[in-house]
C-alpha cells in the first residue's frame, strides 16, 4: 500500500482524518513493513466504513488486515443504533462466528510424539473434515430450533462435552437473541448433515504444543505450562452461516435504497439497526453462532474422545473460544460516557481487558485469551486482552496471519505431497483428504504470524502469553 | 489466473466461443465467465466455480438439477445464480460440468448437471462458502462479448 495520506501516530498507529464521505477517521494498526505489504483495496475499504451512517469513533484495521468484501478483513466498526447506526451482513462476513477454541492438557509433547502416527490417524478419521463431508447428527426441525437458540448449551446438554466448558465460550456458549425464524429454508437445509464437520479452507484442528511462554502469571493462570500439548480448534457456522450471510447480503443490497442509504459499492450492503431487516439480520445472524458455538463443541467432544482413545489420561479442559466474525452488542466508554454499540469485527478478536465483567472469574485478572490461529505448520499465539485495547479498538485484536499470496500462486510455487512430506520432517503431520487444498494453505502464502502479533501487542491491543507450535493438524 | 475453455454441452460449446478465468482475490478467488450472450457467460462463470473445487474435467454428467431464479438486474442475478448452485453443491454433495442457462428478462432457468463427490477422483480442494457481491459485473466489454464475475468467499 501507498503510505501517502496516512498520518503517522507513534510507531503502530496510522490515520486518514475524515474527508468527503467519511463521518470518522480511518484508524490503521501496523508497521510500515505491514502497511507496505498491504493491498490500497484495505485502505478504500476502510474509509468506506468510516462513511456508514452511525459509526462512532474511527473504523478500525488490525495489524493482519487484507482486501474483504466491502469492510476489509481485519476490519473492526461500531454503530449505535440511536444515531442511525447500521448493521451490516458483509461486516461480518460469510462464516459467521468463525473462530477458535483452545483445549489445554496435562499430556507432554513427549507423550503425543509417541503415538503421533496413530493419533493423527484417530483424528482423521473421527473428525469430518473436507467437501462433502457429513456428520453423525442429523437434525428434525425441532432439533434445529433448539441448536440455534442454545449454541454450545445445547450441545453439552446432548451429551457433547461438560458444563465446565460453558463458562470459558463467550456468552456462556449461548448468544441470546437469536431468532431461528429468521433464517431461510436453505439455511436450515445446509446444516442438516453438517452438525459436527469442521469444512475446509484454512479451517483445521489442530494439535500444539506450548513452545514459548511470554508472561508466566496469565499462562499459568490460562493452563499453559512450557511443554505440554493443546488442541486448537478454527472452523465456524458451516453451512447455515454461509447461507444467512449470502441471503441477508442480497435482501440488504436490495433494500439500501429504501433506507437513503448511497452506498459507494453494494458490498457494503447494510440496514440500520432500528429497521425490521436489521433486526431480522441481528436475530438470523445469533442462530448463525450459537450454531458456530455448537459446533465447536461438537468437534470438542469428537477430538476428546479419539484423545482418549489413545491416550487415556487427556484432560482437554477447554481454555476458551473466541469469535473473530461477529457483530456484538456492547458497552463501550465514548467520551466519558458508556454508550451501547454494535460492534462488527470481521477478522477480529474481541480482547477485553482485565477485570472485564464478561472474562471468566478465574482468567479474569489476566484479561480475556485471544486465540490467534497459525497457518499450518507455523505458529500460533495466544494473546490476553489489554487495559490500553478499549480506548484503541473497541478491545479488539488481530486473528491470524492473513494471506500474502492468492489461492492460485501458492499451487504454482508448491505441491501438497511435497508440503505433507517436507513438514513430516519437521516433526508435523498434516492429515487432509485434499493435495491441493494442502498446496493452497501453504504455510509460504501467509504472512509472518510473529511480525502481526508482535505489531498487535506493541500497539497495545493484547499481550503475548505464549507460542503454540503444530504436531497434528487435521485440514479439511 | 487459470484460464480454461468450457466444456459445455449448452450454448457456449455449440457456438465455440466460451471462456472462462480465475482472478486473484487476496485471501479468496474470483471467477469470471465470458460468452456471445449474457447466458454464456453465466455458464462460464459456473464453469469456473466447479474448478475452484476440481478440475471440471473430471466431473462426469450424470445427474442433472433443474434452477430458477429470480432477481431485479443482471448483477444480482449472476449472485443468485452461482449461490444456488453453492447450494445445490452442499446439499447434495454435488460438483457440476455441464450447464444450460436461459435468461428472460430478471428471470433465469437453467439446468446444472453433474456427479456426487467422489474424494478420491475428485480430489476436491476446497468448499465454496458463498459467491459474494465484491468485483460483481455482469456487461458487455468493448468487443461485445459479455463478462460474469464476482468473487467467491472459499
Amino acid at each position: 500500500m501507498n503510505l501517502q495520506g496516512w498520518r503517522r501516530e507513534g510507531d503502530y498507529r496510522w490515520v486518514i482524518d475524515p474527508t468527503g464521505a467519511m463521518r470518522v477517521p480511518a484508524v490503521l494498526y501496523a508497521d510500515e513493513v505491514l502497511l507496505g505489504d498491504m493491498d490500497d483495496k484495505v485502505r478504500q475499504q476502510l474509509c468506506n466504513v468510516a462513511s456508514l451512517p452511525g459509526i462512532v469513533g474511527a473504523a478500525y484495521a488490525m495489524p493482519d488486515a487484507h482486501w474483504g468484501y466491502g469492510f476489509p478483513i481485519g476490519g473492526v466498526a461500531a454503530f449505535d443504533a440511536e444515531a442511525g447506526g447500521v448493521v451490516s451482513a458483509g461486516g461480518v462476513g460469510f462464516d459467521i462466528s468463525c473462530g477458535v477454541r483452545t483445549l489445554v492438557s496435562r499430556c507432554t509433547r513427549e507423550e503425543v510424539v509417541e503415538v503421533q502416527e496413530r493419533l493423527a490417524h484417530e483424528l482423521a478419521r473421527a473428525i469430518p473434515a473436507g467437501v462433502g463431508s457429513t456428520g453423525r447428527l442429523r437434525l428434525s426441525d425441532d432439533e434445529m430450533d433448539a441448536m440455534l437458540t442454545g449454541g454450545a448449551c445445547w450441545a453439552v446438554s446432548r451429551g457433547y462435552g461438560s458444563d465446565g466448558d460453558l463458562a470459558h465460550i463467550e456468552e456462556g456458549g449461548c448468544i441470546a437473541g437469536a431468532d431461528p425464524h429468521a433464517l431461510s429454508k436453505r439455511a436450515r437445509e445446509r446444516q442438516r448433515d453438517e452438525m459436527g464437520t469442521l469444512g475446509s479452507g484454512n479451517h483445521y484442528l489442530e494439535v500444539q504444543w506450548v513452545a514459548e511462554v511470554f508472561d508466566t502469571g496469565a499462562a499459568a493462570a490460562f493452563g499453559l505450562e512450557p511443554g505440554r500439548v493443546v488442541v486448537s480448534i478454527h472452523c465456524g457456522s458451516r453451512g447455515l452461516g454461509h447461507q444467512v450471510g449470502t441471503d441477508y447480503l442480497r435482501d440488504m443490497a436490495i433494500a439500501a435504497p429504501s433506507f437513503g442509504l448511497h452506498l459507494p459499492d453494494r458490498e457494503l450492503a447494510c440496514a440500520p439497526i432500528r429497521s425490521e431487516l436489521g433486526q431480522r439480520y441481528l436475530g438470523a445472524m445469533r442462530a448463525a453462532m450459537n450454531c458456530a458455538l455448537a459446533n465447536r463443541q461438537i468437534l470438542t467432544h469428537l477430538c476428546r474422545e479419539s484423545f482418549r482413545h489413545i491416550l487415556p489420561g487427556f484432560d482437554g479442559r477447554l481454555l476458551y473460544d473466541v469469535s473473530h466474525n461477529i457483530c456484538k452488542e456492547e458497552l463501550h466508554e465514548v467520551d466519558g460516557r458508556a454508550r451501547r454499540l454494535h460492534v462488527h469485527r470481521k477478522g477480529a478478536t474481541r480482547a477485553f481487558g482485565p477485570a472485564h465483567a464478561a472474562v471468566p472469574d478465574a482468567l479474569r485478572a489476566y484479561g480475556q485469551p485471544v486465540l490467534i490461529g497459525g497457518s499450518m505448520g507455523t505458529a500460533s499465539y495466544v494473546l490476553a486482552g489489554s487495559a490500553t485495547g478499549e480506548a484503541r479498538s473497541w478491545s479488539s485484536a488481530c486473528h491470524g496471519a492473513g494471506r500474502s499470496m492468492s489461492r492460485h500462486q501458492a499451487t504454482k510455487q508448491w505441491h501438497g505431497r511435497q508440503l505433507v512430506d517436507e513438514l513430516a520432517a519437521r516433526g508435523i503431520l498434516i492429515r487432509s483428504p485434499s493435495l491441493r487444498g494442502v498446496a493452497e494453505e501453504a504455510p509460504g502464502a501467509y504472512k509472518s504470524v510473529e511480525r502481526v502479533v508482535d505489531v498487535a501487542e506493541r500497539a497495545g491491543l493484547a499481550r503475548k502469553v505464549a507460542r503454540l507450535e503444530p504436531l497434528i493438524c487435521v485440514k479439511g | 489466473m487459470t484460464e480454461g475453455r468450457a466444456r459445455s454441452a449448452g450454448p457456449a460449446a455449440a457456438g465455440g466461443v466460451g471462456d472462462w478465468e480465475h482472478f486473484a482475490h487476496g485471501a479468496d478467488i474470483g471467477v469470471r465467465g465470458r460468452g456471445a450472450t449474457a447466458a454464456q457467460a453465466f455458464e462460464q462463470a459456473a464453469l469456473a466455480l466447479t474448478a475452484v473445487v476440481t478440475d471440471p474435467s473430471r466431473v462426469r454428467a450424470v445427474v442433472a438439477v433443474p434452477i430458477c431464479c429470480r432477481a431485479p438486474d443482471l448483477e444480482l442475478l449472476l449472485y443468485e445464480w452461482l449461490n444456488s448452485l453453492v447450494f445445490h453443491m452442499a446439499t447434495q454433495r454435488v460438483l457440476f460440468a455441464e450447464f444450460d442457462v436461459r435468461i428472460t428478462g430478471g428471470e433465469l432457468e437453467a439446468q446444472a448437471r453433474g456427479e456426487p463427490v467422489d474424494v478420491a477422483r475428485h480430489a476436491p480442494a476446497v468448499e465454496v462458502k458463498g459467491a459474494t457481491l465484491t468485483e460483481l459485473a455482469v456487461r458487455q466489454d468493448e468487443d461485445g462479448r459479455w463478462r460474469a464475475q464476482c468473487v467467491l468467499d472459499v
